[in-house]
């Protein structure tokens, strides 16, 4: 049975789901064919984000690493649609899907320099599919639609997926992403992990439908709602979204429901002002994480050193990787003016002046 | 009178009109249970009401089209742009609807919306939260923008732009919310808007200036003092469209220099439009040219570099020697 015959089945009420919080198989027919490799890769790339998050979290305290939007609790969100894309296809993130961009390719130290405020951390590798964090909410949509038509008339096998939360769906950008991607049948995914707070605001008070996937439906394209909890569930549903897509059937709107453990951003945003810690309790006996491994223990293919090992190893990159980027060199004004034209204006030139020389100082 | 902060008699400001005012309505992101991202509203939806004060689904140009709609229907809409740099999505029902509506209805219809917004640099905010985009409104008739520079005219001036009968973005600066504390009378009191401060009297040289450059140009005219007894006037604008240029020329005929400091980029801003309607109003009166004190023309920069990228004292001494030196 594919996903959208399950989901009709459902009748749009229940979430796609593999692996139950205890993580028993609960739908077997809808199990991903994955090796035993692959598997232990889903779970290595959870843990070591898991790690890294809780050093971000921890190196912000310390007023070393500048923006940064906590990830806990939307791994399999995170983790199993980017891991059912091939390098080649495009990623457009939201400035919460940092994992994504580097377990698509963009080095770590890069990662830190843009929390940082640093331009290289923008400055993305050539090979590298992934556009900067995006900070108007929604904007991705329209131009995920644009990339993927690009894939479309390059008649290239390649999908464009973009990810935003719960409350960018009431943006004009979004409706309008979804509409142009169907008119022109785009290989194009929205994944909307939708963890239930807009900053403070609920998701009940951001839109009286009952779900996100639903509203694929105005938009005529293929809505999906899934177990953000459940890697191999948030997995399966995009990589059937991306079938789709290459096949030229038309864009997916994925609804990811899931939860974010921390708090908007460490920029002061504090959670107990408008949810209860009852909610986050419930939220995480359904941990991606826990749910997974012990699938994996289960199969015989995670154990405790295995655990261990990844988070010795994720420590240590992230150590090599904020070591990077305090080596890195200092930014520049007059470096940022050369990159505002691809040939200075004269006005501009007499600015960099002042600029060279303070900096020379 | 108590002291407070700029962002508390923001706060204060909107309690004393909600309580007035039965039409003023407060809304934006996160502005109601949480009581907004800076605590700007904080307590005002428990105080009022949810009918009164309420978070809106997460859509800037919804908001914006939310309040153009409830001002010609009676209310007195003070929406709030979470950060100005998301103002571009707003744009839409701000210049080409709220600016326009009294203009297209020859009068029928008028939009008294107030749009509070944060902005304003060195606070190391992600990209589009910082920005100075007031320029844009000063290319847009049937606006007023408003940006108190302290917590006493932050209080006066939002009460006299809720009560205005036409649209006003009212901008406050992130660095200014809590950096100091001021004595802020109780109750209501109102500044006029349209109408410049002039915050310290000199003789040799004007400094025209308005937001969070007011202090820094205040500390640059105590450092020229010192250096070389120049007597420097320092105007803070308060309201930048309308321009009140009357107090300018004023002063620039008593001191015959002027500077203009603003945080914004240099190209057609604040700045541009004051030297223009210097030269146009006293140029007989000037010893010097006027020149400005700006940030360069790019994007505005990633965290790293906005402590460079912003005016800072030394380059507003810097260009005060130039005018005085000429």
């Amino acid at each position: 049975m594919s996903v959208s015959a399950a989901v009709e089945q459902a009748g749009n009420n229940t979430p796609l789901q593999i692996l139950a919080p205890d993580g028993t198989v609960v739908n077997p027919e809808l199990m991903p064919e994955l090796s035993d490799e692959q598997l232990r890769d889903l779970m290595h790339k959870m843990v070591f984000t898991r790690v890294w998050d809780q050093r971000a979290i921890s190196l912000n305290r310390q007023g070393r690493l500048g923006f940064y939007a906590p990830v806990a609790g939307q791994e399999a969100s995170m983790i199993g649609s980017q891991s059912a894309l091939a390098k080649e296809d495009f990623i457009l993130p939201s400035y919460r899907d940092i994992p994504q961009m580097v377990w698509h390719g963009l080095p770590l130290y890069q990662a830190f320099l843009y929390s940082r405020g640093h331009i290289h951390g923008g400055q993305i590798p050539e090979d590298v599919n992934v556009l900067m964090p995006q900070i108007i909410i929604a904007a991705q949509c329209t131009q995920a639609a644009g990339v993927a038509m690009g894939f479309k008339l390059r008649n290239e096998k390649r999908v464009a997926i973009t990810y935003f939360g719960d409350g960018a769906t009431s943006q004009g950008d979004f409706y309008e992403g979804l509409n142009f991607a169907g008119v022109y049948k785009l290989p194009a995914i929205f994944v909307s992990q939708n963890n239930r707070y807009a900053i403070s605001v609920p998701f009940e008070k951001q839109t009286a439908a009952e779900s996100i996937a639903i509203k694929a439906v105005a938009a005529g394209i293929k809505g999906v709602q899934v177990d953000g909890m459940d890697v191999l569930a948030v997995y399966k549903a995009t990589q059937e979204a991306k079938q789709r897509g290459i096949n030229g059937e038309g864009p997916t709107l994925i609804e990811a429901l899931t939860y974010r453990y921390g708090p908007h951003t460490m920029a002061g945003d504090d959670p107990t002002r408008y949810r209860t810690s009852e909610e986050q309790g419930e939220w995480e006996q359904r941990d991606p994480l826990i749910r997974f491994r012990k699938f994996l223990e289960g199969k015989g293919l995670w154990s405790e050193k295995d655990e261990e090992a990844v988070i010795e190893e994720a420590k240590q990159a992230v150590a090599d990787a904020i070591k990077k980027a305090d080596e890195y060199p200092k930014m520049k004004v007059s470096d940022l003016i050369d990159v505002m034209y691809e040939t200075l204006p004269r006005g501009l030139e007499e600015q960099k002046a002042e600029y060279v020389e303070k900096e020379s100082k | 009178m108590a002291q407070m902060t700029m962002v508390q008699a923001i706060t204060d400001a909107l309690r004393v009109e909600l309580a007035r005012d039965e039409k003023v309505l407060v809304f934006g992101e996160d502005v109601g249970v949480n009581g907004g991202v800076f605590r700007a509203t904080d307590g005002l939806q428990k105080e009022f009401g949810e009918h009164r004060v309420f978070d809106t689904p997460l859509a800037e140009s919804g908001i914006g089209g939310l309040a153009v709609g409830l001002s010609i229907n009676g209310f007195r809409p003070v929406a709030e742009i979470q950060f100005f740099g998301f103002v571009f999505e707003t744009f839409d029902a701000i210049a080409s609807q709220a600016a326009r509506m009294r203009y297209r209805s020859g009068g029928r219809y008028h939009s008294p919306i107030t749009f509070r917004s944060p902005f304003g640099g060195g606070v190391k905010t992600p990209e589009l939260h910082a920005d100075s985009l007031e320029g844009l409104f000063l290319q847009t008739p049937g606006v007023k923008v408003v940006i108190p520079s302290n917590p006493y005219d932050a209080k006066g001036l939002l009460i006299s732009s809720i009560r205005d009968n036409d649209p006003v973005i009212f901008l406050e600066h992130m660095k200014l919310y809590r950096s100091f504390r001021q004595e802020v009378p109780e109750g209501e009191y109102t500044i006029p808007l349209g109408k410049a401060n002039v915050v310290r009297e000199g003789t040799d040289v004007t400094i025209v200036t308005y937001g969070a450059m007011v202090h820094t140009s205040l500390k640059a005219a105590e450092e020229i003092e010192k250096m070389r007894g120049a007597k420097v006037e320092v105007i803070d604008l308060r309201t930048i469209n309308p321009l009140d240029m009357d107090t300018v020329i004023e002063s620039v005929k008593k001191t015959n220099r002027a500077i203009v400091v603003q945080e914004a980029q240099k190209s057609a801003g604040v700045a541009a439009e004051v030297m223009a309607q210097i030269n146009e109003r006293a140029i007989l009166h000037l010893e010097a040219p006027v020149l400005r004190v700006t940030a360069p023309d790019t994007v505005y920069p990633f965290a790293q570099a906005e402590d460079i990228w912003l005016p800072d004292v030394q380059r507003v001494v810097d260009k005060l020697v130039q005018v005085l030196d000429f």
